[in-house]
């Protein structure tokens, strides 16, 4: 059914064809034009970046080779990621910065073209102008791999990037989810949380179309690569103390000291190396989202 | 008693209702999944005492420790018989990488080993060193579960 509607809203769509070109940022459009690498390993681990990136049987290491390869299959066809290392001629290395900011926030590549939201733009749009400088600046030390990017193997009518231009159009979002953070804290978790390590993507379930169903936000998705469900993280579910939640970001033990598996052990693994502050905060917002309550099935 | 409790009575020790095959694994499983919940006890000991949650003391965590270094030396191949994945039986998430992918298993339970070395070495030298190497077990307990465990549903 999903595939059907989409398939509509695609062919519907055909008519907007002329209006679906990526548009790119210029260096005029930024706050800032030199990043801190120091600073962007930070933004690097709290986004997320290496565990999709980083090659499916490559030994981790301290500056993870962004080799891409790693499959996920979905609904719509398999997602390759593709190499995002400095290298100048399959990687990323020629870029400039704003062409490095057009796909973080408007989810376009330097030719135009649009990635598929498997890229989770959608969240790194909320990032500031500093962070995506300092990502870049960092992302330009580590190691390159000459590796090529695979193509992705989607099914028609999804094959057609320039759908994608549809799907942003009614989904890329223009500000957080969340309105109201009326502290530090709980701004430094929403920022965490919505913009760099894209929690919504995988816990918020997603409608015919593929968007996020803003009123189950945080409320458990099925698993979109595999079996099972992705938990409701809402206070409707979980009931874990703040020392609990946190702690699990840092560790990946659970209060029953079981651990986190599948994508999740990354997440903790990217999470581990923030400051404890950054965990207390994802935990802060958390906490104050409203509840969703478990579904049913 | 409601069939959904038998089912989950069934599923939690390993019993596989309808499912058995020639051989019986329940044994197997039920040594391996007791395997992970001692670490899990011990685990909750130190854990506990990191977060500040129980109170420091060095002999008991000593105690954890060590418990969880004694299990990471237990020969793992007879818990693991073959054929006793997720995609063979019920009540496991095992997946079948563990077999296909025995190396790569077998040296995840290494690393396991290894954090619990260090944790040992310095568990009753206080609760201020205690965070990051329990932090650094649950790292290898999370890489392998990463690698080959059915995510919970």
């Amino acid at each position: 059914m999903m595939r059907l509607l989409l398939g509509l809203c695609v062919v519907g769509a055909g008519g907007a064809w002329v209006l679906t070109g990526g548009q790119q940022l210029s260096a005029d459009d930024l706050d800032i034009q030199t990043g801190d690498a120091v600073a962007g390993e930070q933004i690097f681990w709290a986004a997320g970046c290496a565990s999709c990136h980083v090659a499916p049987e490559a030994e981790e290491t301290p500056a993870p080779v962004l080799a891409g390869g790693e499959r996920f299959p979905s609904d719509f066809g398999t997602f390759v990621a593709p190499n995002i290392s400095p290298d100048a001629a399959v990687g990323i290395g020629n870029w400039t910065l704003a062409e490095f900011a057009t796909a973080l926030r408007n989810g376009v590549s330097p030719q135009g073209q649009h990635y598929y939201p498997a890229f989770p733009y959608p969240s790194y749009t909320h990032m500031t102008d500093q962070d995506i400088a300092d990502l870049w600046a960092f992302m330009q030390t580590l190691p390159a791999s000459d590796a090529p990017s695979q193509s992705h193997e989607l099914s028609f009518p999804f094959s057609i990037r320039r759908s994608v231009a549809v799907w942003k159009w009614m989904n890329l979002p223009s500000d957080f989810h969340t309105q109201d953070a009326d502290t530090p804290e709980l701004e430094r978790g929403r920022y965490l949380v919505e913009a760099l390590s894209h929690c919504a993507e995988c816990h918020t379930p997603r409608d015919a179309f593929g968007g996020l169903i803003a009123d189950r936000w945080m409320g458990g998705a099925p698993n979109p690569t595999g079996k099972g469900n992705i938990p409701n993280i809402t206070p409707g579910a979980l009931d874990w103390s703040d020392t609990d939640i946190a702690y699990y970001l840092g560790t990946g033990f659970t209060p029953d000291y079981d651990s986190a598996g599948g994508h999740m052990a990354r997440v903790v693994q990217n999470l581990s190396k923030l400051p404890e502050e950054d965990r207390k905060a994802i935990t802060a917002y958390l906490k104050a989202l409203p509840a969703v309550a478990p579904s049913s099935d | 008693m409601k069939f959904a409790h038998a089912l989950v009575i069934a599923t939690t020790f390993g019993i596989s209702p309808g499912l058995l095959a020639a051989q019986d694994y329940s044994a197997a499983v039920k040594a391996r999944q007791g395997q992970f919940r001692i670490m899990a006890l011990n685990l909750g000991v130190l854990g506990g005492m990191a977060k500040g949650e129980i109170a420091y003391d060095a002999e008991m965590a000593e105690m954890a420790a060590e418990n969880l270094e004694m299990i990471s030396e237990l020969h793992e191949a007879p818990l693991w018989l073959e054929d006793s994945s997720n995609m063979d039986i019920e009540g496991t998430r095992a997946l079948p990488s563990i077999w296909d992918e025995n190396e790569d298993f077998l040296a995840k339970w290494a690393a396991f080993g290894e954090a619990a070395e260090q944790l040992e070495e310095i568990a009753d030298d206080g609760q201020a060193g205690l965070g990051a190497a329990v932090g650094a077990v649950g790292k290898t307990c999370g890489a392998c579960h990463d690698a080959h465990r059915q995510p919970s549903s």
